[in-house]
């Protein structure tokens, strides 16, 4: 008798004990919400992410190749100076009378662009400015093992830098090469739209820095931002379309042998 | 032999085992998951949402060019009449963050003196846009600081820029050396006048038919005199039938204007 007394108890007792863990794992994030809830409420001019979509415009043909996006860069975001890390830098393309594509981004275009081996021979030649296209289908995030980067309510595509292990899989994923993984921090980093910086009401620094203005900023569902203006009046590409990554990176004039 | 005990409301033990072998089991795997899933994991997404502050908390080194004019009004007015007036103050003199925000006696922003600054846009490259005002090192006034006759804050000079040629110096030099070095650019390009300064907004016209070149290239037109500024005597002007020469196709189709003998 005295057993079967003991086992009821020891199920009752189970059973209190998970009904406890449950409710302490519900009532966590709950608390941590109300947190949430009561600091937008302290700060009524907080940022909100969800107001906001971001995109970036690039003219091709307004841009002269001086690379100043990719230096401002460099200084803004604490990129390593070595000549093969960058979040954003600028490719020359020379297409010569053979139609033979020859693409060039020495140090990124930072240090300017040498004058072509064979002037006489080009058919024709411009300048693509390439960064992470904060893709609406990001592979990248669907590749990370442990959830460590992701796109934000407002479109953005960031790294939590303290989660990632550094496995590189966004790297390889990344059709755009637009990623590389950080000598000192050890985590993968990739252009943020300066985060920073849009959150708080500013430009990227690549835009802001544009001298040509053929970096255009803004908003691609606000009907009065710079970058609805430019998708309404302009023939909008992007970079590899077929992937169906939905890039945010809009391209105009994009000449048909840019990858 | 007993009897099995089947009586309803009596569980049996190996069903109560079995079932605090699976409270344990989940009861350990929340225990865990508390343990190991790091805080705001998966309140907006697969992702810390802790993570979205600390990304825009990261320091800002540039401050922006209405920072600037706090200070240096004066300055920025001057640009802004010029034809810098797009750039910003930050393009040239580096990021200053700290010198415009913070502490303006702590650091001063580069003020860059040589050649190579200003190179580095106006430097010519046949990859830069067409129009976009280049020189070639060697020949503008080499060994010169740039800042000797262009002020970087209004660069027009004093001196009169060449009309067309400041800009569109490969055009220039292209059509320097071909047959058609004695027509001017107006000859066939009529320019509004804003052209110089909104050089986007209000662009030169091109010719839009065939009887234009007609003019100078049609089968009977005058071979003596002058047209269009030109002493046509002693020219040797190929002469086509304007109305069946090259099908159907624009003169441009296929002769580049600026250098007509170009194959």
């Amino acid at each position: 008798m005295a057993d079967k007394l003991n086992r009821r108890d020891f199920v009752r007792r189970a059973v209190e004990s998970a009904a406890s863990v449950v409710m302490l794992s519900v009532c966590g994030p709950m608390r941590s919400l109300g947190r949430a809830s009561e600091e937008a409420e302290a700060e009524p001019a907080a940022y909100d992410a969800t107001k906001h979509y971001y995109g970036m415009g690039v003219q091709i043909d307004k841009c002269i190749g001086c690379g100043r996006c990719a230096d401002a860069c460099k200084s803004e975001n604490d990129v390593p100076r070595e000549p093969f890390y960058f979040r954003t830098w600028v490719e020359r393309y020379i297409i010569d009378s053979e139609r033979e594509v020859h693409v060039d981004s020495p140090g990124g275009g930072i240090h300017g662009f040498p004058p072509p081996a064979t002037e006489e021979d080009i058919l024709r030649s411009f300048f693509v400015p390439k960064l992470c296209n904060h893709c609406d289908h990001p592979p990248c995030v669907q590749v990370c093992p442990v959830g460590a980067t992701f796109k934000t309510q407002d479109g953005v595509v960031l790294v939590d830098q303290d989660y990632c292990v550094g496995c590189r899989y966004c790297i390889q994923a990344c059709p755009y090469g637009a990623r590389y993984l950080h000598p000192e921090k050890h985590a993968a980093d990739k252009c943020t739209f300066c985060y920073h910086r849009i959150t708080k009401g500013m430009l990227p620094a690549c835009v802001e820095v544009c001298p040509t203005q053929a970096r255009v900023f803004g908003e691609i569902k606000g009907r009065s931002s710079p970058l609805h203006r430019l998708m309404k009046m302009e023939e909008i590409q992007v970079l590899k379309p077929e992937l169906n990554t939905e890039p945010k990176v809009l391209y105009t004039k994009l000449d048909g042998e840019v990858r | 032999m007993k009897k099995l005990n089947l009586s309803i409301g009596k569980v049996p033990d190996q069903a109560v085992r079995i079932g605090a072998v699976f409270l344990i089991g989940i009861g350990s795997m929340v225990v865990l998951r508390q343990r190991f899933i790091p805080e705001s994991f998966g309140e907006l997404g697969h992702y810390r949402a802790n993570a979205i502050p600390v990304v825009a908390g990261a320091p800002l080194h540039y401050a922006g060019w209405q920072t600037c004019g706090a200070c240096h009004q004066d300055e920025l007015d001057k640009k802004l009449e010029g034809f810098h007036r797009t750039l910003s103050c930050e393009t040239c003199h580096g990021p200053a963050y700290e010198h415009a925000v913070v502490d303006p006696t702590a650091t001063t922003p580069t003020v860059p003196r040589g050649r190579e600054t200003c190179l580095t846009c106006h430097g010519y490259l046949p990859s830069r846009p067409t129009g976009f005002p280049q020189i070639i090192e060697l020949q503008h006034n080499p060994m010169e600081p740039c800042i000797k006759c262009h002020n970087p804050h209004n660069p027009a000079t004093e001196e009169e820029t060449p009309a067309c040629s400041g800009c569109h110096g490969q055009i220039a030099r292209t059509k320097a050396i071909s047959h058609h070095s004695l027509l001017a650019c107006e000859t066939c390009h009529v320019t509004p006048a804003e052209h110089k300064e909104n050089p986007r907004q209000y662009l030169p016209k091109k010719p839009t038919n065939r009887e234009f070149c007609g003019q100078c290239h049609g089968e009977g037109t005058p071979t003596s005199g002058t047209l269009l500024g030109v002493d046509l005597s002693a020219r040797d002007i190929p002469k086509v039938d304007v109305e069946t020469h090259g099908n159907t196709y624009l003169c441009w189709q296929c002769h580049y204007p600026h250098f007509p003998e170009g194959k």
